[in-house]
């Protein structure tokens, strides 16, 4: 079997399982074992049932050998965020909450990827309900980071982000609602990618904030990121705000990129509070783009500066609102302590709901309350249209925007323990994206001096995925950081 | 109205969470100190701004109306704390 399976990207696991050189019955086992052997260290894992594993990936061996294979993902494991359904399945949202739910059905993600033959491996941890930036608030463990042990894997889909770094699992699927699949793809050295708002269905996957949302998926390429988009995109009669709108070859764009593009640098993005280290190395790769004939042009984003307090607002109001539902009668955690059905409500949500939670929910709460809600909720919902037009002025005269995709690299576990809002403003530079319902990707451009993966953003045009796969293709072909893994 | 202050108990009752006294004290500064950052956006004027709630313009999407299989009635409250007769056990609601 060839060494180092385990990094192999998704392209070089076809041809291998194309050639005969591995079964998908043995690219599990060695999965399998390799998450046995670093994720006590990483804790990138809420669960993992390896017999299913092998008993799907005995049956896409079998289809192999029929010659009735699904399509190219057939016989590849993914990971998926604990947040999004698949039948027969834990899906814990990392919260005491639903500590004990199985799903009877599958999000459409997960029809879709089971229909392509990839198999559903481990559910990834993550910040509870996906609130946060680091993969503390899982209620149960917090994900490391890779590169370094001490630090976060970021987050919210730290899990997900940190099981592709470290070498569990090819590819994986994340939710981002303010960059919770940038980000941790930042800090973890790996590719992330949030499509348009309507891109991908979000039937079953745990609302936390439904007009931000989206699915997306993780991996060591940009390639590999193509190609699962390719499998979950596209409209869904069950998700009333996913599109109608034909979805692209994506993977095939990868072969015949249009470029050079246009590409705008937003001076607002460069400004205090961006860690030198990142600045520079940001700097580099406009500097790369400008020597492969991209015209590059600097971009005004008055409004940027509003996107984190917008963001808290709209998105917490939204979480108010969607995790009501968390009410101890049907499904989730019941409070035994109860006086009568009333109390039942306060204490099933007292006891099930971790601090980050309760925070967002009573803000939330407050924001939409009777006498607060033209001051706060009506007026970030007309920012928010400010910041929307922004984007869409600055697209006028660019294909694509290029920026950091966090101000810094991982920082250490219980650095921004204590201060929620230091915590908010760890996503200044993604948050803006999802308010405006356009696609972001990051991709890996370099290292610090101590190591650390640094992510470069692409923001795209809504419905710009394919321009983004190719600006970052490009990118990632004429540079070696994607193929770097950490030491574990 | 006061945009400052946060009646936090008030807040709790609406959300429907018992707060124990620890986090009412947190809560209670550490949103203040959020409520306060949030000022920032009373700069901005936005007298002649539609507001916005979705990315994009979100229609009423309508089906067909033919009944589809849905979960059983095992399978529906199976999750449910307390269950009887195919059927969520509640405390009760209603005296008499």
């Amino acid at each position: 079997m060839p060494d180092n399976l385990h990094f192999k990207t998704v392209t070089d696991l076809q041809s291998l399982l194309a050639g005969g050189e591995i079964s998908s019955v043995e690219l599990c086992r060695e999965l399998i074992d390799r998450k046995e052997a670093v994720d006590s260290k990483i804790q990138a894992f809420n669960s993992l049932d390896a017999e299913n594993v092998l008993a799907n990936a005995e049956a896409s061996d079998q289809r192999r050998a029929n010659g009735e294979l699904r399509g190219p993902l057939d016989g590849i494991p993914i990971g998926l965020k604990d947040v999004i359904a698949v039948s027969g399945s834990p899906l814990t949202c990392s919260s005491r909450m639903l500590e004990n739910f199985v799903p009877p059905y599958d999000a459409t993600v997960s029809r879709k990827l089971k229909e392509a033959g990839a198999i559903p491996f481990g559910r990834l941890n993550m910040d509870e309900f996906a609130m946060g930036s680091s993969t503390e608030n899982s209620a149960f463990n917090t994900t490391f980071n890779p590169w370094s042990s001490d630090r976060v894997a970021g987050g919210s889909s730290g899990g997900s982000a940190a099981a592709v770094s470290a070498g569990s699992v090819p590819v994986s699927l994340g939710s981002d609602t303010g960059g919770s699949i940038r980000q941790p793809a930042s800090f973890c050295g790996v590719v992330g990618m949030k499509p348009t708002y309507g891109r991908v269905s979000r039937f079953g996957l745990v609302a936390y904030a439904s007009s931000l949302d989206q699915i997306g998926p993780f991996g060591r390429s940009v390639a590999d990121v193509a190609q699962v988009l390719q499998s979950i995109a596209g409209h869904d009669p069950k998700d009333s705000t996913s599109i109608e709108k034909a979805v692209p070859g994506y993977p095939e764009i990868l072969q015949n990129p249009i470029g050079p593009w246009k590409l705008g640098v937003p001076k607002e993005y460069f400004e205090e509070g961006l860690d030198p280290e990142v600045k520079a190395c940001i700097q580099k790769a406009i500097d790369w783009y400008a020597d492969q004939g991209c015209e590059i042009q600097e971009i005004q984003m008055p409004n940027m500066d509003l996107a984190i307090a917008v963001y808290y607002i709209i998105a917490t109001a939204e979480a108010s609102s969607n995790l009501a539902r968390y009410d101890g009668v049907r499904y989730s955690h019941r409070s035994e302590q109860s006086e009568d059905a009333i109390d039942l409500y306060f204490k099933s949500r007292a006891e099930g709901f971790g601090e980050e939670v309760k925070r967002r929910i009573i803000l939330g709460t407050y924001v939409l309350s009777s006498g607060y809600y033209d001051a706060y909720y009506l007026r970030a919902q007309k920012i928010r249209t400010l910041i929307r037009e922004d984007f869409m002025k600055a697209y006028e005269s660019v294909d694509a925007l290029l920026t950091p995709t966090s101000p810094f690299v991982s920082f250490r576990a219980g650095e921004k323990n204590e201060d929620p809002l230091a915590m908010y403003l760890s996503d200044i530079f993604t948050i803006s994206a999802n308010l405006a319902g356009i696609p972001g990707i990051s991709v890996p451009c370099g290292f610090n001096s101590e190591n650390l993966p640094i992510g470069l953003q692409i923001l795209g045009k809504p419905f710009g995925e394919s321009d983004l796969l190719a600006i970052a293709n490009s990118f990632e072909q004429a540079h070696d950081f994607s193929s770097q893994h950490p030491d574990l | 109205m006061n945009k400052d202050s946060i009646d936090i108990d008030y807040v709790a009752r609406l959300a429907r969470i018992d707060l124990s006294e620890k986090e009412r004290r947190l809560f209670s500064s550490q949103l203040e100190g959020i409520l306060e950052y949030f000022k920032k956006l009373d700069q901005v004027d936005v007298s002649s701004v539609e507001p916005m709630a979705h990315a994009f313009q979100v229609e009423n999407v309508l089906r067909e109306d033919e009944s589809v299989k849905g979960f059983d009635p095992e399978t529906a409250v199976k999750h449910a704390a307390a269950k009887r007769n195919q059927m969520v056990q509640v405390p009760k609601v209603v005296e008499g």
